[in-house]
């Protein structure tokens, strides 16, 4: 159960692999979090990654879960539901892309958007409707202010996570008074693994950041959240930019 | 019988959950929602004034006892009542003081159930002299998960579990309370404002059996020297003849004033630090040095908070905690310790008392143990709020003292067995009258128990 400052004592993270998902899990190990379930393909560094969390005295196990799959999530995710109530589902998987290159392979770009948004709208109806049964619960949604407005630079990822963002703030609306909490969280540039080598944004971040982000959030009982915070001022002005000149901003 | 799915929460307005709602009419409604339950059980409700989540219970049932209600009959020889579990202490209070009887305790507010009262085994001001809630009970009706009720007397280990058992023994359905007979309704109140934490805790030492009402308002936003600097309130019972003889035709009366309107948000802005530490400043300097035999009504002295406006208790949107803590006579220093880091820390504590606690009763989960309680509230909001209420656990465990579950909202559930020491044997019961755990709550769930 959550406490009265939304601290969950358990945790799914779906992507367990993701560097937000692993900060935000360190943080709330430290709080009440006592089990984390993280959900993922099998691999290495899944592995790793429960290693990590378990020496902070949690109670961890990984699940074999594959985004693109759907058809697998109900039973995967449905299982690790009957074993005791989660408090909190990160939705945390996704994939960058890499525009160019999708660009000319149309099926890499079908990739992008399976993962990033087909996936994400199983998994998360799936969890939706656990979490009510429950009666509570967190669904923390990892979207990207690159979703706020397409952009040339990366329009392939972008519409993913903008079609992720819309899903999720429908959600949030469908769970209203249900005692299911959904929070949407928009970080800027990221300082991670995934986006390694390419050119940094303005206001970017990094997942740590993203993660006190989302503790905050879940104890104010946010709906959406934007990480850093003067992102939502900024993106509210360009996205009132004539298309003309939008399009001859610096490609970033 | 009423049945709808509704976001709960408690006072504190935290942590909100969805649940089944049922509200019986008659006792056999209740047995029927119990043994027809779902797979996440079922718990009690009052009239949801504890702080946290103890009268929730996420995607399972809750069962609204305010319809059962009645107060069934008035013993005047033996000086007791049987009364359903819903009824409110206030009503019974209205009920019962025209006809020379009073509760011998009754918490700070007037707005719990007689379940309610059992379940958190409250304590007023006279803990000292007249125990907790517990003391008075002569007898109780329990409905168990089997669907059958029990009658529980004191003495046995099902009465020592419910008392304080916070909902999780089955649903009390009626109780027998014992009574103290009172000639008015005045209490003849001394105050006297002290200095600084020492002058309080001096004070309140000082008070005798003579003044059994005793309690403390501290100011948590003094610093420096005056730490802990606050008023403290003795009260007793005006006998009937201390009246002149045209008051003692109207001696008995009660009149509560209205009941509160809707709660309304007021912005976290309004009650920070700085209107707080004013209003305090006010509170303290308004007080004369001391003032004594202030002639002041029942209502008036017991349950001051009933009749606030509903704005007085907005908290801005994250809602507000209650913590309430314990340790024995002899850990002073740990009282100040906490008192001095709740100052440093500039926390915007409200309803901030301190009291004197006597001889513990036969609750296992009861929060009273002889020694200081201090209990204050604070906006949920507050950055940092999680880890200073968390370093205040591990501080009153240290000490041998103890956190209220009742009004807990965040409690680590590691603290619990150092806390509670009967805990095993509430588990152990538990598992044997209801091995299936058909009364759980948020509370139970957080907390293991």
């Amino acid at each position: 159960m959550k406490d009265a400052f939304g601290a969950p004592q358990s945790l799914l993270v779906l992507g367990g692999t993701s560097e937000i998902g692993l900060a935000t899990a360190r943080r709330l190990i430290a709080r009440r979090t006592r089990t984390v379930r993280l959900a993922g393909r099998p691999s290495p560094a899944l592995e790793r990654a429960a290693a990590e969390l378990r020496e902070l005295g949690a109670d961890v196990r990984t699940v074999p879960f594959d985004a693109l799959d759907s058809a697998s999530h109900e039973e995967v995710l449905g299982k690790i539901f009957t074993e005791g109530d989660i408090d909190m589902v990160l939705l945390a998987f996704g994939v960058l892309g890499d525009q160019a290159r999708d660009e000319e392979e149309p099926l890499s770009a079908v990739r992008v958007a399976q993962t990033n948004y087909t996936g994400a709208v199983s998994a998360g109806l799936v969890c939706a409707g656990a979490l009510q049964a429950q009666g509570h619960g967190s669904l923390v949604v990892l979207s990207a202010a690159a979703g706020e407005r397409a952009r040339r630079a990366d329009f392939i990822y972008g519409s993913s996570k903008a079609g992720l963002d819309v899903f999720a703030q429908g959600l949030g609306d469908a769970l209203h008074g249900t005692g299911v909490h959904v929070m949407v969280v928009r970080p800027g540039f990221v300082r991670s693994r995934m986006t390694a080598g390419r050119e940094e944004a303005p206001l970017a971040t990094t997942p740590g950041a993203v993660a006190d982000a989302i503790v905050t959030g879940l104890r104010r009982r946010s709906e959406t959240v934007w990480v850093p915070g003067a992102l939502r001022v900024v993106m509210s002005a360009l996205r009132h930019v004539p298309r003309p000149l939008f399009r001859r901003l610096p490609v970033r | 019988m009423s049945v709808d799915t509704v976001s709960l929460t408690g006072w504190g307005r935290t942590s909100p959950t969805a649940a089944l709602r049922f509200r019986p009419r008659t006792y056999e409604e209740a047995a029927a929602v119990v043994r027809g339950r779902g797979p996440r059980g079922v718990v009690a409700r009052g009239l949801g004034r504890a702080h946290g989540d103890a009268a929730q219970n996420a995607g399972g049932s809750v069962l609204d006892m305010t319809a059962l209600d009645r107060i069934r009959s008035v013993d005047a020889v033996a000086g007791t009542v049987v009364c359903d579990a819903g009824v409110s202490l206030r009503r019974l209070l209205a009920t019962l003081l025209p006809l020379g009887w009073f509760l011998p305790v009754t918490p700070a507010t007037g707005h719990v159930t007689v379940g309610g009262a059992i379940g958190s085994d409250v304590h007023g001001r006279n803990h000292r002299t007249a125990g907790s809630f517990a003391r008075h009970v002569r007898s109780l009706e329990l409905l168990t998960a089997d669907g059958e009720v029990r009658t529980v007397l004191p003495g046995t280990d099902l009465f020592g579990a419910t008392l304080g058992g916070l909902g999780l023994t089955g649903v009390v359905l009626s109780a027998t309370l014992g009574l103290r007979p009172v000639t008015t309704s005045l209490m003849s109140v001394d105050t006297a404002r002290a200095a600084d934490l020492d002058g309080v805790l001096a004070r309140l030492a000082a008070c005798g059996d003579g003044t059994p009402y005793a309690a403390a308002w501290i100011d948590l936003l003094a610093r420096g020297r005056s730490t802990g600097r606050g008023v403290v309130t003795r009260g007793e019972h005006v006998p009937l003849d201390a009246l002149p003889a045209h008051a003692r035709r109207t001696a008995l009366t009660f009149r509560p004033g209205p009941v509160p309107s809707a709660r309304a948000l007021v912005p976290e802005g309004l009650l920070g630090r700085a209107p707080t530490a004013l209003l305090n400043e006010l509170r303290h300097r308004g007080t004369p040095a001391v003032r004594t035999r202030q002639p002041q009504r029942i209502p008036a002295f017991f349950h001051p908070l009933d009749s606030a406006p509903g704005w007085s208790r907005g908290r801005g949107r994250a809602g507000s905690v209650q913590y309430q803590f314990t340790v024995g006579h002899g850990q002073e220093e740990t009282l100040h310790r906490i008192v001095r880091q709740l100052t440093v820390r500039r926390c915007p504590a409200f309803h901030a008392v301190l009291k004197r606690f006597g001889e513990s009763g036969p609750g296992w989960l009861s929060f009273p143990a002889p020694g200081w309680t201090l209990s204050f509230g604070l906006p949920a909001g507050l950055p940092g709020l999680a880890r200073l209420l968390d370093v205040l656990d591990e501080e009153v465990a240290a000490a041998g003292g103890r956190v209220c579950l009742a009004k807990d909202a965040r409690l680590r559930p590691g603290l619990l067995a150092a806390m509670y020491p009967r805990l095993p044997e509430f588990r152990t019961l538990r598992g044997e009258l209801d091995p299936e755990g058909a009364f759980r709550s948020d509370l139970s769930r957080r907390l293991v128990l």
